[in-house]
């Protein structure tokens, strides 16, 4: 395992971690949306929300790379405002917290739809608009599976390694997420150190997905 | 007093609901078998439903038109209802269900909770509740909504007959003392005649027959 093993793993768990709070609330929030409303271009939204899931993830790095990157109107408008993004930590971020929303969207859907839409219609009658009954009755009651669609969207972000590579690059010490160092050290024939990397992965992952499971089962019971 | 008037078809699948009325009464009762569309026409009247076409108008405020493409939200239109079921949010306790549509000039908590006798219950959460307690948090939460019309959808189904005779003094308390007007569905005749001035006979989606209690219901 190389020396600075427990950096990466805590560096990568972070970014997942700030990447999971990223995801969530468009996450949850078009879940809800996809779960119970019907709206015009309804169909194309949720295609396209689900997009990360199905395209290569590099494919995904690249339009990101194009939207972020110097030339684009948004980089610019960041660069004028003082705010470095490509190939840093921010990037990173950015990279694992798009990947993770269609898997965040999806998990929250599903408890969205197990949620009785009566309790909606009684909360209505009440005086409460959209917004209140959101979150104070259909959030509260899908809890458990937007939980779970947290833990399952920080185990995606931290896997993330295709869009991470195109826009944060692979900088050791500044953007190198445990499935970056994992590629890296594999290339330069550290198969041993990477295979001490992949551990750390795998003790994170199973985590996260044991957790989800976890938390879903206990809400069937 | 109601000021109810409705017009409406309803279509959903083989099922049709067409049915039109103008009442003036304290309490209204919707009187009929399972299946007739009693529910179907109160969530109609509370905005949950949306007719085909038709008018649903309370008072002077229209709350639906399908001509004038009129459709108050269920949040706007200051109706409360309590269905058979009580739907009581399961994740709040007793006092967050019924603070959950408290509005400034409604009734005040210690007051419902003391007309319902739920007081004890206030800091418990729902489950485990008796259907009795039940029927009573779910009249108290629409209550304290200052409803100018209350939809009462079979509140006594869930109860056994003992404790049917401890809950419909509290609904007669609420036409009498509150002046609430109410909606009230249920299928058993006893029941109305106590507590409507007014008794829509549904069947199959149709009124069958309209009057007071004692007129419709011995004509059985």
């Amino acid at each position: 395992m190389p020396d600075n093993a427990l950096g990466i793993a805590a560096f990568s768990a972070l970014m997942a971690l700030v990447a999971t709070l990223l995801a969530l609330p468009p996450g949850v929030v078009l879940g809800w949306l996809f779960a119970h409303k019907s709206f015009p271009g309804r169909s194309v939204l949720e295609t396209a929300a689900m997009l990360p899931l199905v395209m290569p993830p590099v494919a995904t790095g690249l339009i990101l790379l194009r939207l972020l990157g110097r030339r684009s109107p948004i980089g610019q408008a960041l660069d004028a405002a003082g705010l470095e993004v490509i190939f840093t930590w921010k990037a990173v971020v950015i990279a694992m917290a798009v990947m993770s929303v269609p898997i965040v969207l999806l998990t929250a859907k599903a408890g969205f739809q197990q949620v009785n839409p009566r309790f909606e219609q009684m909360a209505a009658t009440l005086g409460a608009g959209p917004v209140r009954i959101f979150l104070t009755v259909s959030l509260p009651l899908a809890g458990r599976s937007v939980l779970a669609a947290a833990f399952l969207g920080f185990a995606r972000a931290l896997g993330e390694f295709g869009a991470t590579i195109m826009i944060a690059g692979g900088i050791p010490g500044e953007t190198e997420t445990l499935s970056v160092a994992i590629y890296r050290l594999t290339e330069v024939g550290r198969e041993d150190d990477a295979m001490g990397l992949m551990l750390l992965s795998l003790l994170l992952a199973f985590g996260a997905s044991f957790a989800s499971n976890h938390v879903l089962r206990r809400q069937k019971t | 007093m109601i000021d109810l008037a409705f017009d409406i078809r309803f279509q959903q699948g083989q099922f049709t609901l067409e049915v039109a009325d103008r009442s003036r009464v304290n309490v209204l009762g919707l009187f009929g078998p399972s299946g007739a569309g009693k529910t179907t026409l109160l969530e109609a009247i509370a905005g949950i439903r949306k007719p085909s076409r038709g008018e649903i108008v309370l008072g002077d405020t229209t709350l639906f038109s399908a001509d004038k493409g009129i459709h108050v939200a269920p949040r706007d239109r200051r109706i409360g209802y309590v269905p058979q079921d009580a739907l009581l949010f399961p994740h709040m306790s007793v006092r967050g269900n019924l603070l959950f549509g408290a509005t400034s000039s409604a009734l005040d908590l210690q007051t419902v909770a003391g007309m319902l006798e739920i007081a004890p219950l206030l800091s418990r959460r729902v489950q485990g509740l008796s259907g009795g307690e039940r029927q009573r948090i779910a009249l108290g939460r629409a209550l304290m909504t200052h409803p100018a019309l209350l939809l009462m959808d079979e509140p006594l189904a869930a109860v056994d007959r003992e404790r049917r005779e401890r809950i419909l003094p509290y609904l007669l308390r609420i036409r009498g003392e509150l002046q609430v007007p109410l909606v009230y569905v249920t299928h058993d005749a006893e029941e109305l005649s106590q507590i409507a001035d007014r008794v829509l006979v549904i069947g199959d989606g149709r009124v069958l027959r309209a009057g007071a209690p004692a007129e419709v219901i011995d004509r059985r």
